[in-house]
């Protein structure tokens, strides 16, 4: 049977009389607190945390760079074409691109990059990097695409017939329109990101989710390493969301100006 | 001024365009009439080349524009366009939509366009809107700036691709009102359009499409007093 630590101090906490709450409500307190002790305080393991949250946030940040980098340049392959409306050789390479990363598992990628591709290259932060960056590109050129297609067609044909080149007519019409679009859905991509690097802990990195995973199994005290490490990722990711969202009502507000 | 042989185009298994041939010369204001489907739209977009014609010529200003090596970006620049749908530029103010293209092309510079856009602005009655983004506008305002950006690069020939057909009934009149100024001040234009008393007060020819050709090109007051193919007259029938 399996035992749920906390779940049976409850349940001792259930079993006993109303007489003795008040002691053993104090007990139960002591208890709680012994284990967040255990977890957090001796021998300072909440800098292990910190360390760890600083490595997730790291290899989250800079993949989001490269995977905005690679995403937005794959898109613009993605969306080439010849004068007579064909996709150019560049889209068939964006394509196969998009097709590999989507069709393969995460870890497998940051395994083979680890293992195979930069098996002699030691720093796992930069494997890592480099990994979830070359990953999120792919879903950031979806995105990208995406954004650019919604923009109206009427908008690049008014461009063009105006005498403004292909170039011009994106940069200047085009993608300021296309950027509003794509911020909603390229702040999910990158929360998503921040939370795939809990697998980084594959390739000895020592991200939050790893150090978390350590530390419950040297203490053998699972509750309050896990629920810590998960409340740590969720504050995160909802200062994220407030954020994205404060952004993206400024942006909206010029619509209607 | 534009010369268009054998005109072809095909959508896929679509032929929508049949060999139109015309010619334009300047100063016409030249109305295109027909049912839907006809391929007046394509045929108006064929002469600045947003659509590319699968076979023929399209020439203007003696240079086939159709052909290899021709620069697209500067044959455009002397061809003016009104869409449909306006299509203002959404993210910018009306100023900067109407000074996009001639300060970005180097034609003036941005003091130079400024004034030009003020001026075009004063003639349609809409200066005090130049700060203002499209959004805030009314269809009919919209078009007379779309009107003014074309103007603004200064073309020799407009294109009007059913410019009233997407606006409120109340407002096709402020907009038919600056292309019948535009037409008095002698520019060349062509007008594709559902407006039947335009076409008969502005234009110095009508043409009739149907199925991918032109079936019948007369002045105005003949081709509205006395039509002779059939078609064109079942057609004026429903319309008129």
């Amino acid at each position: 049977m399996c035992h749920y630590p906390l779940f049976d101090t409850i349940k001792r906490y259930m079993r006993i009389t109303n007489d003795e709450k008040g002691i053993c409500g104090m007990k139960w307190f002591a208890d709680v607190w012994q284990k967040i002790n255990i977890a957090f305080i001796e021998q300072d393991r909440w800098k292990l945390y910190l360390k760890g949250l600083g490595v997730t946030l790291e290899v989250a940040f800079f993949a989001a760079i490269i995977g905005i980098i690679i995403g937005t340049i794959v898109a613009f392959m993605k969306l080439s074409t010849k004068k007579n409306g064909k996709p150019t050789i560049f889209a068939g390479i964006a394509n196969v691109y998009i097709d590999i990363i989507r069709g393969t598992p995460s870890v497998l990628q940051v395994l083979i990059m680890w293992f195979i591709i930069f098996a002699s290259c030691k720093n796992g932060i930069l494997v890592a990097c480099i990994s979830f960056g070359v990953n999120s590109g792919a879903y950031v050129a979806e995105i990208v695409r995406a954004g650019i297609l919604a923009v109206d067609k009427g908008q690049t044909e008014a461009g063009r017939s105006l005498g403004l080149s292909n170039l011009q007519t994106m940069r200047y019409i085009v993608v300021p329109q296309a950027f509003k679009n794509v911020l909603p859905p390229l702040g999910n991509e990158f929360i998503v990101l921040l939370k795939e690097t809990a697998i980084v802990g594959y390739v000895a990195l020592d991200d939050l989710t790893r150090v978390a995973n350590q530390i419950s199994s040297r203490t053998y005290e699972a509750f309050m390493p896990l629920i810590g490490a998960a409340i740590i990722y969720f504050v995160i990711i909802k200062i994220l969301t407030i954020l994205l969202a404060k952004l993206e009502r400024r942006l909206r507000k010029s619509d209607n100006r | 001024m534009i010369t268009v042989k054998n005109l072809h185009k095909s959508f896929g298994e679509n032929q929508v365009l049949c060999g139109v041939n015309y010619h334009i010369n300047p100063g016409e204001k030249i109305v295109v009439v027909g049912p839907s489907g006809s391929g007046k739209s394509t045929f108006l977009r064929c002469l600045n080349l947003l659509e590319y014609p699968t076979e023929g010529e399209i020439w203007f200003d003696g240079q086939l524009i159709n052909g290899d090596k021709v620069n697209l970006n500067e044959v455009r620049r002397h061809m003016g366009m009104v869409f449909q749908h306006f299509n203002l530029f959404n993210n910018l103010t009306i100023m900067d939509n109407i000074i996009l293209a001639p300060t970005k092309l180097k034609i003036m510079s941005k003091e130079e366009a400024k004034e030009t856009a003020l001026t075009l602005l004063k003639r349609v009655g809409l200066e005090q809107k130049a700060d203002a983004f499209p959004g805030s506008l009314s269809g009919g305002q919209k078009q007379r700036i779309a009107i003014v950006r074309s103007l603004a690069m200064n073309p020799k020939v407009m294109l009007f691709d059913e410019p009233t057909s997407a606006l409120d009934p109340e407002m096709v009149g402020e907009v038919l009102e600056v292309m019948k100024e535009l037409a008095e001040s002698g520019m060349t234009m062509v007008v594709v359009t559902h407006e039947m008393g335009f076409a008969r007060e502005v234009g110095t020819k009508v043409v009739f499409m149907d199925g991918g050709n032109i079936v019948e090109e007369n002045t105005p007051a003949e081709f509205f007093a006395n039509p002779q193919a059939p078609r064109l007259k079942e057609f004026l029938s429903k319309v008129l």
